[in-house]
């Protein structure tokens, strides 16, 4: 044998620069083309940046760690889809920064939650809920009903959300505040944030409270889970990655 | 560097840092008992959610994390830090590069991202990615660390007078440079205030989901796996006073083990929105990491050759070899649920929670146990251990946690995945999601049993561990550190 291994065993830089390249590899061919192939995330209708309500929401969410018990992320199997809906596509997490799709469930899977339940069940079920489900065993989270939602530096949060490539216009970020509180208020008008924000569920989520709380905002973006892609006027083609 | 022709028996040994290696020691443990403790507890809020006790600051969500980074991070980290800096310096026979101080800045300030990510996690601050839960501030401190971590453990086999690197110091060195590169690609992140600690993640969806399990099964491949070869690789030929089994397999499974693992990421992401492809690399290089990972077991395992018998009088040794075996066990069954069609029905499910711990418990804090039963009586100048016999019970306990915890895992996942796919008669889904809640509350119990026995072991050690370290010191009082022979 003309290589000798004792070369490298006698060398750390070499040692550890051949480590490196040894392990840069794989990552490389399996991350960069996912950034490069077009196909990688399905052109599809009715996408868009969450609403600034719904993103405060998500950042509750992503806060309480909800990602350790519910995966957002539903598998084309077919009792997957009878169970929760059509499979996830990429497209649907294009947004997501963090994404959340999980790994476990300890509950529901939640990508299409939206729509599925009244606001005053989300509001009973998370503040208690086994007064909703007996044999639950999620924690309860009764405080966010009551904890004021802080949502001074929203303009700074789509900011920074712009600057990892969310599509947000200066528009959006001037009205931000404004558009948070219309999204929880359904005597305002709104007409402004649809405009914006297609599809964006308005209401005052949580009734038992006069201010806009964190409860209001988790609502908001579990009810949009899933809803934004008309996935039944998709044609099959449309899918394909 | 000197002339190999003097003796290695002439020379005297160089004046080792072991203050610190110390000092590691005794937090491994503690973090230890913090690690095996904050997983009783929520195991017990799966079984009793109202042990909640509608506080935001115990919840399963924030106390989740802070159970696995204190048992990934602060117990896993914290023994191979001070293991690696015991390692390196005796098989280079040369001090630690940038002595104590240097050593105690790694320690301490590794010590220092742990609080403040942990009371990040009670405190509701996390990016939310598995085992990359530390915003933005906590990520930068620990790459400050990570690198002066690195400056230690190089320059030291720099200075070496050994001429070759001992194997051990392969597998540390991967371990530090690849953590060093997965931790900086996968927390790129825009924080929203320089006086805040919400930040957003640079990558979305698909693209952050393929980042984060490259990030996530390599922390598996080389924090919990390849470094704790380098402790085996070091501590097992010690303790059984026998040469590694073979040289060549050492260099085989090395290169192979590195280059195989980072590609398997992607089997946590079977039939998600991840294209087909990456899906599909990532099952095959899974299924054929199971030989480089099994070279390392044969490695382990038959440097054990003709001196079997130490089993029976050495309880520390006993726990060293069972990790081996769990270790060939979780990186046989690893592959299999890599494979498509039963990641189909594991995944989501207990079965990977058990996974995990066959691996976490038997593998890796058994091998840190072993290697603390050989280590702590020599740092402290003791002949052996307070007591032999609280080790036997140590390991007879810890080893019936970790058999109801993986078979209860086991039952309750393929279970549950079988019931999320159960169709009635007539062709309806037979359980809702909430009845198959339900069916998991026994092995719930049988799990926290599992995790109160593990618990109760790790207790008994730190007895064990702080007898020994207050206790007689047995014959070889020591003003200067007993350094122990390489």
């Amino acid at each position: 044998m003309s290589f000798r291994h004792e070369v490298i065993e006698k060398n750390a830089i070499l040692l550890l620069v051949l480590t490196l390249i040894t392990v840069s590899i794989g990552g490389m061919v399996q991350i960069i083309p996912l950034f490069t192939i077009e196909s990688t995330i399905e052109r599809v209708e009715g996408e868009r940046p969450y609403s600034p309500l719904e993103q405060m929401g998500r950042n509750i969410y992503t806060r309480e760690g909800c990602y350790l018990c519910h995966s957002q992320q539903i598998r084309p199997f077919k009792d997957e889809v009878e169970r929760y809906g059509h499979y996830s596509l990429a497209a649907e997490s294009m947004y997501d920064h963090p994404f959340q799709w999980g790994s476990k469930r300890t509950g529901p899977d939640l990508a299409r939650v939206g729509g599925r339940y009244s606001n005053d069940w989300h509001v009973a079920h998370l503040t208690s809920p086994r007064a909703v489900v007996p044999e639950s065993v999620m924690p309860a989270y009764p405080f966010l009903a009551e904890r004021p939602l802080h949502y001074d530096d929203i303009a700074d949060h789509l900011k920074a959300l712009r600057a990892t490539g969310v599509p947000y216009t200066d528009d959006m970020i001037t009205n931000a505040k404004a558009d948070l509180e219309a999204q929880a208020n359904p005597d305002a008008d709104s007409a402004a944030l649809l405009k914006r924000y297609p599809k964006a569920v308005v209401a005052k989520f949580n009734a038992g409270s006069t201010e806009i709380t964190e409860l209001d905002a988790l609502i908001a973006y579990l009810q949009m889970l899933g809803t934004l892609v008309p996935i039944s006027n998709i044609p099959p083609d449309r899918l394909k990655q | 560097m000197s002339s190999t022709t003097v003796s290695a028996t002439a020379r005297p040994a160089p004046r080792y840092v072991e203050d610190v290696v110390r000092v590691a020691m005794i937090l491994t443990m503690f973090w230890g008992v913090v690690a095996f403790l904050a997983g009783v507890v929520i195991a017990a809020q799966l079984v009793w959610p109202q042990l909640s006790f509608d506080s935001q600051y115990l919840t399963f969500g924030r106390l989740r994390p802070l159970h696995t980074s204190a048992a990934i991070f602060a117990f896993g980290g914290t023994a191979l830090i001070g293991t690696a800096f015991h390692v390196v310096q005796r098989t280079c026979r040369a001090r630690l590069f940038g002595g104590a101080p240097m050593g105690w800045f790694v320690l301490l300030g590794y010590q220092f991202f742990i609080v403040i990510a942990a009371s990040g996690y009670l405190l509701g601050i996390t990016e939310s990615k598995e085992y990359a839960e530390p915003e933005w501030y906590a990520d930068l401190w620990l790459t400050i660390v990570w690198v002066a971590y690195l400056l230690a453990y190089l320059g030291t086999i720099l200075k070496r007078e050994e001429p070759h690197i001992y194997v051990a110091n392969w597998f540390y060195l991967a371990f530090i440079i690849t953590i060093a590169m997965l931790h900086i690609v996968n927390n790129v992140s825009i924080p929203v205030s320089f006086t805040g600690t919400k930040s957003y993640s640079l990558y979305a969806g698909v693209q952050d989901a393929m980042i984060q399990w490259w990030y996530g099964h390599n922390a598996v491949g080389f924090f919990l796996t390849a470094a704790f070869l380098g402790m085996m690789y070091y501590f097992i030929p010690k303790a059984a006073n026998r040469p590694v089994y073979s040289y060549r397999l050492s260099i085989i499974h090395f290169w192979a083990l590195v280059f195989l693992y980072i590609w398997a990421g992607p089997h946590h992401l079977h039939y998600t929105s991840l294209p087909d492809w990456a899906q599909t690399l990532g099952m095959i290089f899974s299924v054929m990491l199971w030989m480089p990972s099994w070279g390392g077991m044969i490695n382990g395992l038959m440097t054990l050759s003709g001196a079997w018998d130490k089993l029976r009088t050495d309880p520390g040794l006993r726990f060293s070899v069972t990790a081996v075996g769990f270790y060939g066990m979780s990186t046989f069954e690893g592959p299999v649920m890599s494979i498509r069609a039963v990641n189909s029905l594991s995944h989501y499910t207990d079965w990977t929670i058990g996974h995990v711990h066959s691996g976490a418990l038997g593998w890796v804090a058994f091998i840190v146990f072993g290697t603390m039963y050989y280590l702590v009586p020599r740092l402290w100048g003791r002949t052996s251990m307070w007591s032999t016999r609280l080790i036997g019970w140590h390991y007879w306990i810890a080893t019936l946690g970790i058999v109801l915890y993986i078979s209860s895992m086991w039952v309750s996942g393929i279970m549950q995945g079988l019931m999320w796919r159960a169709y009635d008669e007539l062709g309806f889904l037979q359980y809702s999601f909430v009845e198959t809640v339900a069916a998991m509350h026994p092995f719930y119990m049988i799990r926290l049993l599992g995790g109160v026995f593990f618990l109760t072991g790790g207790l008994i050690m730190a007895f064990n561990m702080w007898r020994t370290v207050r206790g007689q010191p047995a014959g070889m009082v020591a003003d200067t550190p007993v350094a122990v022979a390489a």
